[in-house]
């Protein structure tokens, strides 16, 4: 198969200066190169993505009829927690991962990361939480089937009498998760603040590192809460403690504080580097300067702020009085300002600019529409009174998956693109790129919409079965899960056969502004012979001005 | 170049109205989106929604019709390779759109709060002594009267998986749910066993259930008929059976009731989660895993 030429973009057949090691091998290797270890991170994210796609596609089809027909009960629950635990833990975190791995240090000119070991280290992890949640369907009793929430006493309750039991081993993989997360965080602050190239201050800083470095800020004060919680609830299941355990005295009230605490700053986690892959991709495609870096920047930061003070905003009906209430809803509204601080940056970015609609710039543009979507029913949610009627209803789910597949899942796809010839040195087709992204769009919005009409007339999430009124739109969106489903062959298909056959990419076919652009496709070991001087700040498009000043341009 | 800019500002004009009208019409069809405003909360919180939808689709629709009509007119021209105009920013347009939504947030903040003080549903049961039923006068057209008259007292028992009402008056059990319309109901809200959720969509109202922690709940049933009770904090196994129905009938029906029932006695009620799992025990081949067995079927002098 050959690559349809880009339209507009010319591809001139200079070969790259050096190749980067082409030895598959080294992707199963113990790699400290962080290319290597972002790659790694993202073939085995996309993997547990399709396994969570799979458990996704079972419930839809359970849901297609009202009556629970078509998997036993239990498993219906296992099938839910195990999509949400393998989505969050496998997919979007270290997805995102392993594209601020791969990015940070050539955008800001460095040969690596901070401490290269400890980042195969931690990627090595994500491995062995993935075998874990995955052994867990083969123990007595089955895997964990308390949600992705595990509130107790649900989680408490264990039935088979096992010591080892799905709900241990789920606890277990989430700490694992959490100390690789740390590290992740520690090494990503560090090298943003150490090693950006001589005179790269940090409003010369691509916002792309930017949205990395507020979002690892998060993981540094919040995962330690969710790995305390964790290790409570281990030790209530295991040895009988009385943390949350209300039959002795325990609170499972606080287990939600200390999961909140982190689990909602956590969606700002995986968010915030996909806003920052907005921010990269619109200026390259509509050929202006990014509207507001510096604000827009900024922004990044007082979300990672605000994010700290939300948690309660889930919790409005767990017996939490009136007061808290209103103050969380507040606090939880105000995320919108530097958000909408953001939105409104974009659409300006794109006004008046010479826009060319690659595969990219497709996936940016329908997650940013869907965004939008996402942040209206989010402002109703944070509304105490709202959400005192939609709470834990398919409203909440509709909104939820507009934020993750249709924003964080589609801004993915976009950086993947996006990024494709320079983590590979090859071009990948356009055509199927965009057939990927009309099934995709048109598959979440058939999936996910009807979920928020659902909600509102009442039908609750985790449910397996549901009163008749609801099929229409359930049969809608199961038929759209499909759709998505069967989205993702196209984009495996292209991936596949780009990577072994497609064209040679130059350094640069986006004529993109940017560090990593300077470099050959794909970059060499060790990224740069000479660390780069910056001179100027990013996004100067239709400036000329260079960006560097001992890198040819 | 003049007729250019008064076009442009025409386009801009008929633009603003047309998403003007049409979040105001998407707003109004926000009722129809709704279950049936069966209780005093309701006709507060369908306002509010109707608020939300009306500005969301004004965001949403202005946003949207922005990127498109860039994405149809602001395309490159074939083999066009140069660069827009590098405009990098503009600060009193950039204070003025932080400041609309920080405007928009407290005025959404503060209308949430009205509607939330006026409900003055409860929650834990600390404060429940302050509360001034009085509040909710302005909520519905009831006579003012029928708000002096006592509230009616109900407890409520969540477990896996079943509901239990008892009407201490009478000590009366059952496992539907009867209601008084237009009268203040105060629920005394228990669980046996793990957390559950106290959710009724036609009532719009939804509180979860703690174990070891009294929780009282007041509404006011108006609109007379059926509804559905749910669970809404997920319970294990057999959740999504943990359903009862909910009757709202007048007061004068309501007492009849209440009546019969005392004359019943105690019954085994039907459960759909032990009959559930007496069938799947008795399988051959087990399909799914180990679940907690289903607490007995409540006894009861009204089984619904």
């Amino acid at each position: 198969m050959t690559n349809i030429p880009i339209e507009g973009i010319l591809l001139p057949n200079e070969k790259p200066k050096h190749e980067s090691s082409s030895n598959w091998k080294e992707y199963f290797s113990f790699s400290t190169d962080h290319k290597v270890i972002g790659i790694q991170y993202l073939v085995t994210s996309f993997f547990f993505f399709l396994v969570g796609g799979i458990f996704a596609m079972v419930m839809r089809g359970e849901l297609m009829t009202p009556e629970s027909d078509l998997v036993d009960r239990t498993v219906y629950n296992g099938m839910f927690t195990m999509h949400g635990t393998v989505m969050l833990f496998l997919w979007t975190f270290p997805s995102l991962v392993g594209f601020a791995n791969y990015l940070v240090p050539l955008m800001i000119g460095a040969r690596d990361m901070a401490f290269p070991r400890l980042n195969a280290v931690a990627f090595w992890m994500v491995p062995v939480v993935g075998i874990l949640m995955m052994g867990s369907f083969f123990v007595p009793g089955g895997p964990a089937q308390a949600g992705w929430w595990s509130y107790p006493p649900v989680s408490l309750q264990n039935p088979t009498g096992n010591l080892i039991n799905g709900q241990v081993i789920w606890l277990l993989a989430v700490a694992i998760s959490g100390v690789s997360s740390i590290m992740g965080a520690v090494n990503f602050v560090t090298t943003i603040v150490k090693m950006r190239a001589p005179g790269m201050g940090f409003f010369r800083m691509p916002l792309f590192v930017w949205g990395v470095f507020s979002a690892q800020i998060i993981q540094l004060f919040g995962l330690p809460a969710l790995t305390a919680g964790a290790v409570m609830l281990l030790l209530d299941l295991t040895v009988g403690t009385s943390f949350f355990d209300p039959a002795k005295g325990g609170n499972p009230v606080m287990f939600q504080h200390y999961f909140w605490f982190y689990s909602h700053p956590a969606v700002y986690v995986i968010i915030l580097p996909v806003f920052a892959i907005f921010s990269e991709i619109f200026p390259v495609y509509s050929r202006k300067p990014l509207f507001g870096y510096k604000v827009v920047a900024v922004s990044s930061i007082l979300i990672a702020v605000v994010s700290g003070i939300v948690w309660v905003h889930h919790m409005y009906v767990s017996g939490t009085p009136g007061w808290m209430r209103l103050i969380f809803m507040l606090t939880t509204m105000c995320v919108s300002v530097p958000t909408g601080i953001k939105v409104f940056a974009w659409v300006a970015t794109i006004w008046g600019g010479k826009l060319r609609l690659h595969t990219p710039m497709l996936f940016a543009l329908g997650a940013l529409i869907m965004f939008v979507f996402a942040g209206i029913t989010g402002i109703m949610l944070s509304s105490v009174p709202v959400d005192v009627h939609v709470n834990n209803t398919y409203f909440v789910v509709g909104h939820f998956h507009y934020v993750l597949y249709g924003t964080v899942t589609m801004g993915l796809y976009a950086a993947i693109y996006h990024w494709f010839p320079k983590m590979t040195g090859r071009m990948y087709s356009e055509s199927w790129g965009k057939i990927h992204f009309w099934l995709a769009f048109i598959g979440t919005n058939l999936n996910f919409l009807p979920m928020h009409p659902l909600g509102l007339q009442g039908m609750l999430r985790r449910v397996a079965s549901y009163a008749p009124e609801y099929q229409f739109w359930n049969v809608i969106a199961s038929l759209g899960g499909f759709l998505l489903g069967m989205s993702t062959l196209p984009f495996i298909f292209n991936m596949v056969i780009s990577w072994m056959q497609g064209e040679k990419a130059p350094a640069n076919p986006w004529r993109a502004i940017g560090l990593e652009w300077l470099v050959s496709s794909p970059p060499p070991v060790e990224n740069f012979e000479e660390i780069p001087i910056i001179i100027s700040e990013p996004y100067g498009y239709g400036k000329s001005e260079p960006l560097t000043a001992n890198l040819p341009e | 170049m003049k007729i250019q800019k008064i076009l442009n500002i025409l386009t801009l004009l008929t633009g603003a109205i047309a998403v003007t009208f049409t979040s105001i019409w998407i707003g109004k069809q926000a009722y129809s989106w709704l279950p049936p405003q069966a209780a005093a909360e309701s006709l507060l919180i369908d306002d509010l929604i109707s608020f939300l939808v009306t500005l969301g689709a004004f965001i949403f629709l202005g946003v949207t019709s922005t990127l498109i009509y860039s994405v149809i007119f602001h395309r490159a021209v074939k083999d066009d390779f140069t660069d827009g105009p590098p405009i990098e920013g503009n600060v009193t347009l950039e204070v003025v759109w932080t400041a609309i939504p920080i405007l928009l947030v407290f005025w959404i903040a503060s209308y949430s709060y009205q509607v939330y003080e006026q409900m003055g549903i409860q929650g834990p049961s600390e404060l429940v002594h302050l509360h001034n039923p009085l509040a909710m006068e302005s909520a519905y057209a009831a006579p003012a009267n029928a708000l002096a008259e006592p509230v009616e007292k109900i407890d409520v028992l969540a477990k896996q998986w079943a509901w239990v009402f008892h009407y201490p008056e009478r000590d009366i059990t059952s496992t539907e749910l009867h209601l008084p319309s237009d009268r203040r109901v105060r629920l005394a809200l228990k669980s046996q066993d793990v957390l559950h959720g106290f959710y009724i969509p036609a009532f719009r109202l939804k509180q979860d259930i703690i174990p070891n922690h009294a929780i009282d709940f007041e509404f006011t049933p108006i609109l007379a008929g059926q509804y559905r009770l749910t669970d809404s904090q997920y319970s294990g196994t057999y959740f999504a059976t943990m359903q009862a129905n909910v009757i709202v009938e007048s007061p004068e029906d309501y007492q009849q009731w209440l009546a019969q029932a005392a004359t019943q006695k105690p019954s085994p009620a039907k459960n759909q989660a032990a009959s559930e799992y007496a069938q799947t025990s008795n399988q051959s081949v087990q399909t799914g895993w180990v679940t907690v067995p289903p607490a007995a079927p409540p006894l009861v002098n009204s089984p619904g």
